[in-house]
């Protein structure tokens, strides 16, 4: 793989990650203002000393704009990374033993998934109590059940190969074949699900955060922004639009670098390579 | 939230067969004397293996149905077990700082909850089953009375956000294949890779900025009343509509593609290019007859996840929908309207899947005979 084969798109979604993943480690030092501190008037219009204008209670737009940068990216991504730990140890584990285990792991799996991801969430949230530990596994179960999918079909393809069936004879234990055997040989396609399960986890916690049931005020977070402000769109502020447009333009980005791992991935393959 | 649903439905078609969806295979094959007279043993059983026997594939539609209904029951019981497992207490979140254990204990008896869980259960089914879906806590009114309306005025909504899509899905997919790799191609594979990564509410909003507030020839908030017209109606969800028909549009369509190309690059299809057939031939005997199954499975699927996407949908408009309903709901801990909803929802995503699987069935004959 050389860097001229990356195409342009790829780049633009390498870039606009970046300059997130730069706002969110160092927020303290770009942004111009705290995270929750009342600057001026409510709605100011951008320009000036506020870039982007104040939100509904007089903070600086562009200040909790960075900061949501980093509360957004770590939820989401310690929702993704635990529901792909989970999801490929059980995929992988049900692909290897087979058998009860198997069909245990996976019809328990298609009951999970016969309950609508959004109606799933709001039903175990309505219960239990409001912490971030919670909101993160949360996501991280429900979104496990589509690794689990995934994770299960792509080592079937990998468990019956011969040398699975080498380690087997040889006397290596359940442990050895799933990480040794398995993990290294699937990670290809598994990268690519990451990114897709990482945008989707994005704009997850931003949909329940929306609806008020994600992050909790005053911590600043992309979706709860949008909620925030969006009772100023009837009176022509766009406030609520920005924090919407960073979670479209970061999503667009991630699923620009997964298209292109993608298209990598199946011409590996090698098919008629249009599909 | 764009990115949810519809690629993942529940999966009848991964069950493992029942011994009801073997027979047809046996029948199949029941020329050869050996089969017969092993046939003719089982034949002499069960009514249903009688009844698989000779029609393969009523039984088939038959097991779907009962696979979706053994299901339901089980997410029923989901949603309710579920709900009583975990920790978190409505008198408690009720009360708040003046949760006396006494004033707690009162309330728990008020609601019932100090009868035993599998009670509980049975009696809320069995009201379930009947329509009935037991009071609210906070409003004390009837749950099943809201949702007789509300639940009216969303698949409203969804019905007529999908008239639109569908047609407009399958035309744009179609486009995309005839233009493959082609500029058409090219612009409608990043537009609905953008309008994939868009956020529902986002879309509500800029559509709401652009024709309420700068062109103003929609309305904003979407509130509809029992007074009111049908035109009137069809106007008041103009907005809703469209920003359903964008969200699911680009889903739909990059599917449709994915499917009809899959059947463009099949073996037979090259045959016929090769043959020397004019494009259109190719496309009218060969591919189309084939593609209808997945397509169809594509727009059920979709359709399925029409009735979730309404949730946000109708929050951002304040359209007075299910969706609407439950989350005000969940804000305020109200279970037994959380579990109503969540029951219906489910129910609507079960059966759209299901209706899914078994017009595949019926579309693709291979399918009849599961390895």
């Amino acid at each position: 793989m050389n860097l001229r084969s990356i195409p342009i798109s790829a780049w633009v979604g390498f870039a606009g990650i970046a300059i997130a993943l730069i706002c969110a480690l160092f927020a303290p030092l770009i942004a111009p203002y705290g995270e929750s501190q009342v600057v001026g008037d409510i709605w100011l219009p951008g320009g000036g000393d506020f870039l982007l204008g104040t939100d509904n209670l007089g903070r600086d737009l562009l200040s909790r704009l960075i900061y949501g940068a980093r509360t957004t990216i770590f939820v989401a991504l310690a929702a993704t990374v635990i529901s792909f730990s989970l999801g490929m140890l059980l995929s992988f584990t049900a692909a290897v033993t087979g058998g009860f285990i198997d069909q245990l792991f996976s019809r328990f799996n298609d009951l999970m998934m016969a309950i609508p991801t959004l109606i799933f969430a709001l039903v175990v949230l309505a219960v239990l109590p409001q912490h971030l530990w919670i909101l993160i596994l949360v996501m991280a179960v429900l979104d496990s059940t589509r690794v689990f999918r995934i994770g299960r079909a792509v080592a079937l393809d990998v468990a019956v190969m011969e040398f699975v069936e080498a380690a087997r004879l040889r006397g290596e234990g359940t442990g050895w074949i799933i990480f040794r055997e398995i993990l290294p040989n699937t990670l290809s396609p598994l990268l690519a699900e990451f990114g897709l399960r990482f945008a989707f986890s994005i704009l997850f916690l931003s949909t329940l955060s929306f609806l008020g049931l994600g992050i909790q005020p005053p911590a600043a977070d992309w979706g709860g922004m949008v909620k925030d402000n969006k009772d100023g769109i009837i009176f022509g502020i766009n406030a609520a639009l920005i924090p919407g447009g960073a979670i479209a333009a970061l999503a667009i980005c991630v699923n620009l670098v997964v298209d292109w791992l993608m298209k990598r991935t199946s011409s590996l393959k090698g098919g008629r390579g249009d599909a | 939230m764009a990115a949810l649903g519809p690629e993942n439905g529940p999966a009848p078609t991964t069950e493992t067969p029942a011994a009801g969806t073997l027979q047809p295979q046996a029948a199949a094959v029941a020329g050869s004397g050996v089969v017969a007279t092993m046939n003719t043993g089982v034949v002499g059983g069960t009514f249903w293996r009688r009844f698989s026997l000779r029609r393969p594939l009523a039984a088939l539609i038959v097991q779907r149905l009962g696979l979706s209904v053994g299901l339901l029951f089980a997410v029923s019981l989901m949603i309710f077990g579920g709900v009583e497992a975990l920790p978190g207490d409505f008198a408690t979140t009720y009360l708040g700082q003046s949760a006396t254990p006494q004033a707690v204990e009162n309330i728990r008896k008020d609601l019932g909850l100090d009868r035993p869980v599998t009670e509980r259960y049975f009696s809320w089914l069995g009201g379930a089953l009947q329509g009935d879906f037991g009071t609210s806590w906070a409003s004390r009114n009837s749950v099943s009375e809201q949702i007789g309306k509300r639940l009216g005025n969303s698949l409203f909504l969804a019905f007529f956000a999908a008239i639109i899509s569908i047609p407009l899905a399958i035309g744009l997919g179609m486009l995309a294949v005839q233009f493959r790799n082609r500029l058409p191609d090219k612009i409608i594979n990043v537009v609905s890779l953008a309008a994939i990564s868009l956020p529902e509410f986002f879309v509500g909003y800029i559509l709401i900025v652009l024709f309420a507030v700068k062109f103003g020839v929609a309305t904003f908030p979407s509130t509809v009343y029992d007074s009111m017209g049908f035109l009137e109606r069809l106007s008041a969800i103009a907005l809703p509509v469209a920003t359903l028909v964008l969200v699911v549009l680009a889903h739909m369509m990059r599917m449709t593609r994915a499917a009809i190309l899959n059947v463009m690059s099949s073996a037979y299809v090259e045959t016929a290019e090769l043959k020397g057939l004019g494009a259109f031939r190719i496309i009218a005997r060969h591919a189309a007859p084939n593609a209808v199954a997945p397509v169809i499975n594509v727009v059920a699927l979709n359709l399925a996840y029409l009735v979730v996407g309404v949730v946000v949908v109708e929050v951002v408009f304040v359209y007075p929908g299910m969706g609407q309903y439950m989350v005000d709901a969940v804000t305020v801990r109200d279970m037994p309207v959380v579990q109503a909803c969540g029951l219906i929802f489910a129910a609507f995503y079960i059966f759209l899947n299901m209706a899914a699987d078994i017009l595949a069935i019926l579309a693709n004959p291979r399918l009849r005979h599961p390895r």
